[in-house]
């Protein structure tokens, strides 16, 4: 394993470049802890000459939104028959797009709440108010806006007053000209990290996240200080087995590979809300990912040198895209 | 290795800060910021950056200054990589007094002191002078860095307004008096006179000696920063404030722009009372600024032709001004309007009413161009409706090609405006402008 010479892809032209240069820095160096060579890539236009000529053994995709999560990096390491950890680039075309996998967790049979998926245009072309009025009676309030792809909180707002939808909604499309109108739920958040070890999904033990402000945005997410993380979470066995179930579900029924993070919202009643899920979690110093892994006794260095012993051995059996 | 899917025990809580509870008022708003995340996408090439106001080295003659500096260890190093004065370097200081004679000003070296960037000297004139609470009068919209010297002591800003000819006098004296009338006299006035950051007017002549008038008349101390005077673009300078009244006005100047910002050498000229006092607060802040640094500007004015490169200077930056006003001529959208800068780095557009340029950003940036949202230049959250275009730093082309996105991001934020109609913003944390290492 020490012999290995690895690609860190972090950087990018997503929003969330910045949060992703952190994690690239973060997972280099926990691998160069585990004596694996590792060099911290942009996905800028020299990348394929570079993948060409030096093939790395693998590439770990620390690419968080855009071209990192939709698959169109993945495509390139598939056509390059280069060897990568996460995801594959075909679903994570379907997994990155958050009602996609919404309505999949829900027809599983998994509890999500209501929500509505709208385009910027529909708004334009009905009436602004006429079609905000609709998703008010239709979900209620409070309310969330984000945008259908991206992370990191990045143009999301809770709404709790009809009189902030509109402003809302304008903040959201900053970042994207769709948004997911989505109920919100009150209870425990909690975010849950799924491994794959010996090729079986493994749940890790789920974080609970308590912002100082009581909304995990960006200036939450990435203050230090700002948000209390309770591992394990605070849950009852049965609500923390329910929210791994979930979890474990959401990374096989969307065909998510190697490691992902689902969100999830535990109510005071015990039933288990599925918000999203991520194809490339944060892996930065306020992360859950690594939180998740030191308690449960592991460490980050090691879980993903793990993840590239088995890239490299699904490439020995020409099964990249597997 | 074996993982625990179920970690036994109690749950451990993690802060990530444990220090949080100590912090010091004053660190408040220093937090992350979504808004400043978005510049780290303005680095990459595909993206045309207007937001940075990182001088253009270009120019600079790197060869020959290699060899001076090699020079300057192989015969002085004892000397440049030693300690020095807190005051700075004699020769330079003198040297310094040279440069700002082009501007009116007749200063002698003991009252100069040199600083590690003119950031660094305001940093300590706010320090000598501000108490939490105490007033600050600075134009609106003002330096950021000011800005943020002003939080960190806890100063409260007052904005006064600024037209084409630079602030106004009338609403000076209009903020003094009603300041006063508060019980919260001003005690400061900082004022960027020429080719303004982020505003890019001039302070005209005519205004000059009526504003050192009225703080003279209501006793408040002028802070005059200078970074940009010898980048008229017709190689055109102003009168200083400092040249006016050199008992009432600590003047901040800085290599920065006339010659290399990465060196962080700029200096403070100030009365002999408050020098004193500089010279004690230098020490306790760095000890001393670079040795090797201020040799090495030293050396530069010394065997350089500095004015000539000032000039080539000012003939990059009026190309890129130029080609930035055409573009902004061609492309804007209507309702927006713009500065006309005669010199310095930057034009500030104001944009239609309901367009907030903050929530705009990452519009923007999708669309591969950046820019500083007008909001960061304010203490009062004033400035949603402007931007800072920097010129300083791309080719002209790229000038061009930044400003023709942008025209079709502000197209399209108006057609979100038109179909929302102007709504309330919330309020984003943290920085809001970008960092000094950003293009």
């Amino acid at each position: 394993m020490a012999d290995r010479a690895v690609a860190v892809l972090a950087g990018g032209l997503s929003h969330e470049r910045d949060v992703s240069l952190r994690s690239g820095r973060r997972l280099s160096a926990a691998l160069r802890a585990e004596g694996i060579h590792v060099e911290e890539w942009d996905t800028d236009a020299e990348l394929v000459s570079r993948l060409r000529e030096q093939r790395p053994d693998a590439v770990v995709v620390a690419l968080h939104g855009g071209e990192g999560e939709n698959g169109s990096v993945q495509a390139v390491l598939e056509l390059l028959d280069v060897p990568y950890v996460g995801t594959t680039a075909q679903a994570c075309r379907r997994a990155w797009d958050k009602p996609i996998a919404k309505s999949e967790l829900r027809e599983a049979g998994f509890h999500t709440p209501d929500w509505v998926v709208l385009p910027h245009s529909t708004f334009r072309e009905l009436g602004a108010q006429a079609v905000l009025d609709a998703i008010v009676d239709r979900l209620g309030l409070p309310l969330i806006v984000k945008p259908d792809q991206g992370g990191s909180a990045l143009g999301a707002q809770v709404v709790r007053d009809a009189a902030e939808l509109p402003a809302a909604m304008v903040g959201c499309f900053a970042y994207g000209d769709t948004v997911l109108a989505e109920r919100y739920i009150e209870g425990t958040e909690v975010a849950v990290t799924v491994v794959e070890r010996d090729g079986e999904p493994q749940a890790l033990p789920p974080v609970e996240i308590v912002p100082e402000s009581g909304i995990y945005d960006y200036t939450a997410r990435y203050t230090a200080g700002l948000t209390d993380f309770f591992t394990p979470a605070r849950l009852s066995p049965e609500a923390a087995a329910a929210v791994k179930e979930l979890a474990v579900a959401a990374h096989r029924r969307l065909g998510l590979r190697d490691v992902s993070r689902t969100d999830a919202v535990v109510q005071p009643d015990g039933t288990v809300q599925f918000l999203e899920v991520n194809l490339s979690p944060g892996l930065t110093e306020t992360s859950t990912v690594p939180m998740a892994v030191e308690a449960a006794g592991g460490s980050l260095g090691q879980i993903y040198a793990e993840l590239i012993e088995r890239a490299v051995a699904r490439a020995s059996t020409k099964d990249i895209t597997g | 290795m074996v993982l625990q899917p179920s970690a036994a025990g109690d749950p451990a809580r993690h802060n990530l800060d444990p220090h949080l509870a100590r912090y010091a008022a004053r660190t408040e708003g220093m937090t992350a910021s979504e808004i400043r995340a978005l510049f780290a996408v303005a680095s990459r090439p595909e993206v045309v950056s207007l937001a940075g106001g990182m001088p253009n080295l270009a120019a600079l003659p790197l060869e020959s200054l290699a060899s001076q500096v090699q020079d300057i260890i192989a015969q002085d190093g004892l000397v440049a990589l030693q300690y020095g004065s807190a005051h700075g370097v004699p020769k330079l200081r003198e040297q310094i007094c040279e440069v700002m004679a082009l501007e009116g000003i007749k200063a002698h070296p003991d009252d100069v002191v040199v600083t590690v960037g003119s950031q660094m000297g305001l940093d300590m004139i706010t320090r000598l002078f501000c108490d939490p609470g105490d007033t600050v009068i600075a134009e609106g919209p003002s330096y950021v860095g000011a800005l943020g010297s002003f939080a960190a002591y806890q100063a409260r800003v007052v904005h006064v307004a600024m037209d084409d000819d630079g602030l106004v006098p009338e609403l000076l004296e209009e903020a003094l008096t009603s300041a006063a009338a508060q019980g919260r006299p001003a005690k400061l006035l900082y004022t960027i006179p020429n080719f303004h950051n982020p505003a890019g007017v001039t302070l005209s002549v005519e205004r000059r000696s009526r504003i050192v008038e009225i703080c003279r008349k209501h006793n408040v101390l002028i802070v005059e920063d200078n970074p940009y005077g010898l980048l008229g673009f017709d190689g055109q300078t102003y009168p200083a404030l400092r040249s006016l009244d050199p008992d009432n006005v600590v003047y901040l100047g800085s290599f920065s722009k006339t010659f290399a910002s990465g060196l962080r050498v700029g200096w403070v000229l100030a009365p002999h009372g408050i020098r004193e006092k500089l010279v004690l607060a230098a020490e306790s802040a760095t000890l001393c600024p670079p040795t090797l640094n201020q040799l090495i500007v030293s050396r530069y004015l010394d065997t350089h032709d500095w004015k000539g490169q000032i000039k080539k200077f000012r003939e990059s930056y009026r190309e890129r001004r130029d080609a930035i006003l055409a573009a902004l001529a061609q492309h804007m959208p209507q309702g927006c309007t713009w500065t006309e800068p005669e010199g310095g780095f930057y034009v500030w557009v104001t944009v239609p009413e309901g367009i907030d340029t903050k929530a705009m950003l990452p519009r923007a940036v999708t669309a591969r161009v950046a820019y500083a949202s007008g909001t960061g230049f304010y203490a009062d959250g004033f400035g949603s409706r402007q931007m800072r275009l920097s010129y300083c730093y791309p080719t002209p082309e790229r000038i061009k090609e930044g400003v023709r996105r942008l025209a079709a991001v502000l197209e399209s934020e108006m057609e979100l405006v038109q179909t929302f109609g102007t709504v309330q913003r919330r309020p984003v944390s943290g920085p809001q402008t970008p960092g000094p290492d950003t293009a």
